[in-house]
């Protein structure tokens, strides 16, 4: 710890600031390389593939940045981006994005039948017990806004994203820390119901306390590896 | 006839006998059994300093997975080769090696079970590792936790997959060495020496290789495309590209220990080389390096004049670029910021006769290493989903002829080859 404090004094030293550019020596600076993707301040790109990172719990940001520099999650741009950091930093950066408090746009307006809607909302609040599939809510928060430290919210994210990531779970192309939740939930769910449940939550506005909850009501009785601190994890 | 057919024959056997021979030379007695014994805790810390030195675990561990336990590919123009299972294993990994079959693959290029070892294991450096460092290495290895991961084979291209084409090649090209000390030097030369032509393997990329990936001087250090990476390392013998004989010592042992300079900062493989390697190595060793690659002889090759001018609407285009994504860091007249953005007037790296760095981190981005000395780095923000390859290439082309940079333009064209090839 001394030795990241002296090296922290030791930077401040020797920045000179020049009039031309407007640096400031913060994360918001350190972090332009993730923005350009991400949106200003981690408010989700233009094209609903680069999604909103400002205000996820930090323990999640932080598996999402180790699974994609250790290969559980592909996408060559993160990884080669976060080869050379260090797990301390990588977790730095994860609680500057999980500590930005910023405003939600409107969702877009839902394209699809109120059925297939119904449905969406059917599985994200009940679950369905015969297909083994659980609610969304009983791990994401009864708000859906996420659960302290490392479960995301699930609203204010593009229907793209969601179908993406469902899918990409399914194929196993998307992996988290084992024991691997996810991955086991989006199997058991049919094309139709990736779809409903993608559509209803891109649907829905964030609630007045759009922040992740404390805790949880009661267990959700499933094991997800990536829903534990990391020092309680081991390595898979 | 029959005397040109038999002469003929006679060439043909000497030439494979030398070629043999040339295989089997400097290799003793083998000891077949592992050391009885466990390792001595003083030679696996200090095999453990050597591996960092030796940057083994980079391409012994694949993504993710268990360090050393092999697996990572290794992507050359001859085909994939598979790094393999350095954990003490038993049936999977080098469990059942002796220190001499260890010291044998490092020195000689040859693995346990005989077969010659292909170069992308760097032992043309490896070999001249001294024995006593060879074998605090095995013992560290020796003390790692055993991972089952069966080796997975090479995937090479004929003739380059066949033993007799790699004997041909090291007949040619690798010669078993050994660190010879040069008394006209001083001990710390001698030491950097050491380190960065051995262990250090520091010309497995910064070499220029012919078309059989060798080079006449496998020592070399005159830069070159590192194969299959699209990333050019720079001559360490130039003053214009990466040399350091004008730097002063303390800054080259920065830049190796932190990743950043004064004025510059290490970025794609090299900021791994700084990240896994010589961040951890003792000041010492990282001083030594330091007077040896001070040391290098340079060669003063003039910079010529571009031929190609860009065409103004190239130009325009260029300059409207760099002020709408670049200037907000590097500054309006490419003065950079301290200690945060390396400057791109006068930048050594911006005027490389060689751009495909300055593709790579336009398109990718990319962040010096996160190391002790410089713990919180400062990004590059990857421009491959913003920029188009004409885009790419202006605002390269801008920044190539401003503020007294006077380096040659870049084409759309070969920004696309490497958008590509990059699979960005």
């Amino acid at each position: 710890m001394r030795k990241y404090l002296c090296g922290l004094s030791m930077a401040a030293a020797i920045f000179s600031v020049d009039a031309a550019v407007q640096f400031h020596d913060d994360m918001a600076q350190r972090t332009l390389a993730c923005t350009v993707c991400h949106g200003k301040e981690g408010r989700a790109g233009p094209d609903g593939y680069y999604p909103r990172i400002a205000g996820k719990p930090a323990g999640y940001l932080y598996n999402q940045l180790l699974n994609f520099r250790d290969g559980r999650r592909r996408y060559g741009l993160m990884a080669r981006l976060l080869d050379p950091l260090s797990d301390a930093y990588l977790l730095e950066i994860a609680q500057y994005f999980a500590s930005l408090d910023l405003p939600y746009p409107a969702p877009p307006t839902p394209q699809l039948p109120d059925a297939v809607l119904r449905r969406g909302q059917l599985l994200a609040r009940e679950g369905d017990a015969g297909a083994k599939i659980p609610a969304c809510v009983r791990c994401h928060g009864a708000a859906l806004t996420g659960v302290v430290p490392a479960t995301p919210g699930l609203l204010g994210v593009s229907r793209d994203y969601l179908n993406a990531q469902l899918g990409a779970w399914r194929t196993g192309q998307r992996q988290a820390h084992a024991p691997d939740c996810m991955a086991q939930i989006a199997r058991q769910l049919t094309p139709e119901d990736l779809t409903a449940v993608a559509a209803w939550l891109a649907a829905q506005p964030l609630p007045t306390d759009p922040h992740p909850a404390q805790a949880l009501p009661k267990p959700p009785g499933i094991a997800c590896g990536s829903a534990m601190p990391p020092a309680a994890r081991t390595q898979p | 006839m029959k005397r040109v057919f038999a002469a003929t024959l006679l060439g043909a056997l000497i030439l494979v006998g030398l070629v043999w021979f040339l295989n089997l030379r400097g290799e003793g007695e083998m000891r077949q059994t592992p050391p009885p014994a466990p390792p001595t805790s003083d030679s696996v810390a200090r095999g453990a300093y050597l591996a960092r030195a030796g940057n083994c675990m980079t391409c012994h561990t694949e993504r993710g997975g268990p360090p050393f336990a092999g697996g990572r590919a290794i992507e050359t123009p001859f085909g994939t080769v598979y790094a393999s299972n350095l954990t003490p294993d038993k049936a999977s990994g080098i469990g059942n090696w002796s220190a001499d079959h260890f010291w044998r693959a490092l020195h000689n290029g040859r693995g346990k079970d005989g077969r010659l070892l292909y170069p992308a294991f760097p032992y043309p450096n490896y070999t001249l590792v001294t024995r006593q460092d060879s074998d605090a290495i095995f013992d560290y290895l020796r003390s790692l936790p055993p991972v089952q991961r069966p080796n997975t084979e090479h995937r090479l291209r004929w003739p380059y997959s066949t033993q007799a084409a790699l004997a041909v090649w090291r007949a040619l090209y690798f010669t078993p060495g050994a660190h010879e000390e040069d008394r006209k030097q001083s001990a710390e030369w001698n030491r950097g020496a050491y380190l960065v032509r051995g262990l250090g393997h520091c010309s497995a990329c910064h070499i220029s290789r012919n078309l059989l990936g060798a080079s006449s001087d496998m020592m070399d250090l005159s830069g070159g495309l590192i194969p299959m990476q699209n990333w050019y390392a720079p001559s360490l013998t130039s003053p214009t590209e990466a040399g350091v004989a004008d730097w002063e010592l303390p800054q080259i042992v920065h830049l190796l220990q932190t990743g950043v300079a004064p004025r510059s900062a290490v970025l794609g493989p090299m900021a791994e080389v700084v990240f896994r390697s010589t961040q951890y190595l003792e000041p010492a060793d990282l001083r030594a390096m330091a007077v040896y690659l001070k040391a290098l002889p340079q060669s003063h090759q003039k910079q010529e004049a571009p031929s190609q001018v860009m065409s103004a609407r190239m130009a325009e285009r260029g300059a409207k670029l760099y002020d709408q994504h670049c200037a907000q860091c590097h500054g309006d007249k490419g003065e950079g910021v301290a200690g945060a953005y390396p400057p791109l007037a006068g930048n050594r790296a911006v005027n490389l006769p060689v751009t495909a760095n300055l593709v790579q981190v336009v398109l990718n981005g990319g962040f010096p290493p996160a190391t002790g000395g410089n713990p919180r780095p400062f990004g590059m923000p990857p421009f491959a989903t913003v920029l188009s390859d004409a885009d790419v290439a202006a605002v390269i082309s801008h920044i190539r002829s401003s503020w007294g940079n006077r380096a040659a333009p870049v084409s759309e064209f070969s920004v696309s080859q490497q958008r590509d090839s990059t699979g960005s």
